[in-house]
């Protein structure tokens, strides 16, 4: 039964990070940019949350509906601006602007908001949980993490399958050239992928702060987590970031379990596991036109 | 002589140092189809490419109807009427036929070529067409190719290299649909290294050495022996020499 549990904490986790690393992974598709201050953006978006959304006098747990547009449209004009002409120069380019951006955001977060952690206050529903069994206990937050996750994945699934603009999303990420020459403005494109990540993170963002605590530096670690989402599922499959997400969350609860020092160690030795046996991850892409 | 569509003057495009077409001017009519040949590395398809607007020039100008295309992205051009078919074909691999196509259309202008008309054209693709593109020969991805650039509705086709890799049959099949398409107004620029290909459909032969032009004729009044000097330079290597000895 505990083992059930475990496996039931791990998809919970799973999904929050199957959240946080879906933008990392569309923006790495795309553009090819890793966008090392992805987990920062996460942050600014709970200190968002818990410090501006109140002078709109909306009860914090709604303020996404406020900050996820909000992000979307920075992503748009962070592409359009400060990554494009990252991209222009050469790939590393991206990595220290990405890294410089990350840098600045986290201390102008200690500089105005001072190091305390910080809740996206969500009021009783925080500690309520559901309990189906007498080990079992779900917590609704998370439970409805997973649930935005699944979303989130399912209408970005159904956005680049089903729609114009999408496929131009794919076609962009397939190859650059070919897709100006069939009418795609790359750059407009890739600000719409931008915008897509940015309110993505923004999302994950509030989940985190809804479930945790979280400071100035907290998205350095996530940024880890969210990579190694990625990585384990393998790079450009938005499903297989979902099972990446959940492997590394089980990994996690399994490691904690024996020892909750081994949290962390467990996940990394799955991450370490799957780049040595199948380094394009569980769903990667290994075909392509010659 | 019919309306001309695209006009390229002058034309001088750097790769690095490399001067890789230099000064080159030709002007290409209303469903009119120019053969631009020339040996491996004579700057054909950076030509091309620069039409499309995948290369800046560094001097010159292409000017599409009347309107400068020198400072518009690919894109832009496209939009205007000016489709390329680039070598290697260079299809969506994550994709589907059916959506290889889609993507060529979704910004297109109105026209005669719709998705289905492709279709029509080839008979073979309404079946598989919810096929990866991967899993296509090499001639019927070239297909996809020329129907992903057709269904933007172009006024000007240029078709980088249709023949590299394919087997002489399917070259024949593809340049058998080069009449249906000029027969809509398209005029059609083909970069072609297979000579007697080039020669057979088109109605004027342009000749790239080094860059350079070597040659402009109607293919019915040049000699084979003309062509081949102007593709292989044999006249020009004899003059550098001499020039080598005077210095």
């Amino acid at each position: 039964m505990i083992w059930i549990n475990v496996v039931i904490q791990g998809v919970l986790v799973g999904g929050f990070y199957a959240l946080f690393a879906c933008g990392l992974s569309l923006m790495f598709g795309v553009m090819k940019v890793i966008n090392l201050a992805h987990g920062d953006m996460a942050v600014v978006a709970g200190y968002v949350a818990v410090f501006l959304t109140p002078h709109l006098h909306i009860a914090e747990i709604w303020s996404l509906l406020v900050v996820v547009p909000l992000f979307a449209l920075v992503g748009y004009v962070l592409q359009r601006t400060l990554i494009q002409k990252s991209i222009d120069r050469d790939p590393f380019t991206t990595l220290l602007v990405t890294f410089g951006l990350s840098v600045v955001i986290e201390n102008l977060l200690l500089e105005f908001y001072t190091a305390n952690a910080q809740t996206v206050n969500v009021g009783a529903l925080g500690y309520e949980s559901w309990h189906p069994g007498s080990i079992f206990f779900i917590s609704y937050v998370s439970l409805g993490v997973l649930v935005a996750a699944v979303a989130v994945l399912a209408v970005l699934q159904l956005f680049l399958s089903h729609t114009g603009t999408g496929r131009l999303v794919r076609a962009v990420a397939d190859d650059r050239e070919a897709a100006q020459l069939s009418g795609a403005n790359y750059r407009h494109i890739f600000g719409i992928a931008a915008a897509i990540a940015f309110a993505t993170v923004a999302l994950a963002g509030i989940a985190y702060g809804m479930q945790t605590q979280f400071a100035p530096t907290s998205g350095g670690v996530n940024l880890l987590f969210a990579f190694e989402a990625v990585v384990i599922g393998g790079i450009g499959s938005l499903w297989g970031t979902l099972v990446g997400g959940i492997a590394l969350g089980m990994a996690q609860v399994f490691g904690a379990h024996f020892n909750p020092e081994y949290q962390r160690l467990a996940g990394n030795v799955l991450f370490l596991l799957v780049l040595a046996v199948r380094p394009r991850g569980l769903f990667g892409k290994t075909t392509s036109v010659s | 002589m019919s309306e001309t569509v695209l006009e390229v003057r002058d034309l001088r495009v750097y790769h690095g140092q490399l001067c890789a077409v230099d000064d080159v001017s030709f002007v290409l009519g209303e469903g009119e189809i120019l053969a631009m040949i020339g040996a491996n590395g004579a700057g054909k398809s950076t030509l091309l490419r620069t039409i499309a607007g995948l290369h800046q020039p560094s001097a010159g100008t292409i000017s599409f109807k009347g309107v400068d295309l020198t400072n518009l992205t690919p894109n832009r051009r496209v939009r205007l009427g000016l489709s390329l078919v680039p070598e290697g074909r260079r299809l969506f691999s994550s994709m589907t036929l059916e959506e290889n196509l889609l993507v060529g259309a979704y910004r297109a202008k109105e026209g005669p070529f719709t998705i289905d008309r492709i279709y029509d054209l080839f008979e073979w693709m309404p079946s598989r067409r919810k096929q990866s593109v991967w899993q296509l020969s090499g001639g019927e991805q070239q297909a996809v190719a020329i129907g992903r650039a057709l269904v933007a509705n172009p006024q000007v086709l240029l078709l980088d290299e249709l023949s590299l890799g394919l087997a002489p049959i399917v070259i024949e099949r593809i340049y058998a649909l080069v009449p249906e398409i000029v027969s809509q107004g398209v005029s059609i620029l083909i970069v072609e290294q297979d000579v007697a290909q080039g020669v057979a459909v088109a109605d004027c032969v342009h000749c790239l050495l080094e860059g350079r032009t070597s040659l402009v004729g109607v293919p019915s009044e040049l000699t084979s022996d003309q062509i081949d000097r102007a593709y292989f330079g044999s006249d020009l290597t004899q003059s550098s020499q001499q020039e080598g000895m005077g210095a």
